[in-house]
């Protein structure tokens, strides 16, 4: 889990330019971290090649915090 | 120019797509390029790339199937490993008056001309997005513009085109892609060959340069605009008409 976080924490730090304290579980990818619709789509995208999977447009839709894509990994890798 | 940079060009085995295709290769990109059944065709174009020394591939896609245009994005980046610049192309005539029109003569043009351009430029986004950097080029048509008799499909979709390509401008333009149109006016090529004496030159009269334009005209507008010196330009239209249409 805690690897999880870091390694997610780092792509989000390097794409929506954010301090690292901020991106915590509750943290809303929108709304607390600034990520417009497009900003998400290449989130996810980063995400894929980082974890070696593929996250389904249905399963993205549903995911807006932090804590959303660290239990989606878990439990999908 | 364009030294190192990938380009898929569809409907690239003849007319306009043929001349972008070989004028991007002498620009000196790698081209790809989808054709719809005329291999021979397709082959004359790739041996014309690798003359001016760059790497060619031709891949038979329809382009209004979403299934055989991503397995074709595949290929091209399995082969050149990126794509820098799409050219979306190809496109198809099935002329009648609107009332004699049948739906099937409809759905085929807007599939191939429309929905072949989205399907397309959705496939290559992704690649683009990550590369941080692309050029998309949508051809158009002056009638896109103006309307025309006996083109109701084509004209539809070719009109769906240009907002197409600004609205994909809009989204993209964040991440380093710009998307513009090029719009020709009544160029020389196996489309219009078709057309009556009569009307040729009723139409000749409608072109303030007096003269119809080649598929080259054409390319020599999408090669700038598919080369970085063309950065600042996204959403726009560039008309290759001869003076037809004045903006």
């Amino acid at each position: 889990m805690a690897d999880t976080l870091e390694r997610v924490r780092k792509i989000i730090v390097d794409r929506l330019n954010v301090d690292p304290s901020e991106v915590t579980l509750e943290a809303g990818i929108k709304e607390d971290l600034g990520a417009d619709s497009l900003d998400v789509v290449d989130l996810i995208m980063e995400l894929e090649d980082e974890f070696e999977m593929s996250i389904e447009d249905e399963d993205a839709e549903k995911i807006t915090t932090v804590g959303d894509i660290v239990e989606y990994i878990n439990k999908n890798k | 120019m364009l030294t190192g940079k990938v380009a898929v060009v569809t409907g690239g085995s003849r007319g306009i797509g043929r001349a972008v295709a070989i004028t991007l290769a002498q620009a000196g990109a790698d081209v790809a390029i989808f054709y719809a059944g005329n291999r021979a065709a397709a082959e004359q174009t790739i041996a014309e790339i690798e003359k001016a020394g760059r790497k060619g591939l031709a891949l038979q896609v329809d382009v209004s199937m979403a299934e055989q245009v991503e397995s074709a994005m595949k290929e091209v980046m399995a082969s050149f490993g990126r794509i820098d610049i799409l050219v979306n192309n190809a496109g198809i005539t099935r002329d009648n008056l609107l009332m004699r029109m049948k739906e099937e003569e409809w759905d085929q043009v807007i599939d191939t001309n429309l929905k072949g351009v989205f399907l397309c430029t959705k496939a290559v986004t992704r690649t683009m997005m990550k590369q941080r950097s692309g050029r998309i080029i949508n051809i158009s048509s002056v009638v896109g513009v103006m309307g025309n008799p006996g083109q109701a499909n084509y004209v539809a979709a070719k009109a769906g085109v240009i907002g197409l390509t600004k609205t994909t401008a809009k989204e993209l333009a964040s991440r380093g892609i710009t998307v513009n149109a090029v719009a020709p006016g009544f160029i020389e090529t196996d489309m219009t060959a078709v057309l009556e004496e009569d009307l040729k030159q009723q139409m000749l009269g409608a072109i303030p340069l007096g003269r119809f334009g080649s598929a080259q005209d054409v390319a020599e507008a999408v090669k700038f605009l598919a080369s970085d010196a063309s950065a600042y330009i996204t959403g726009q239209t560039i008309h290759v008409d001869g003076g037809m249409v004045t903006s």
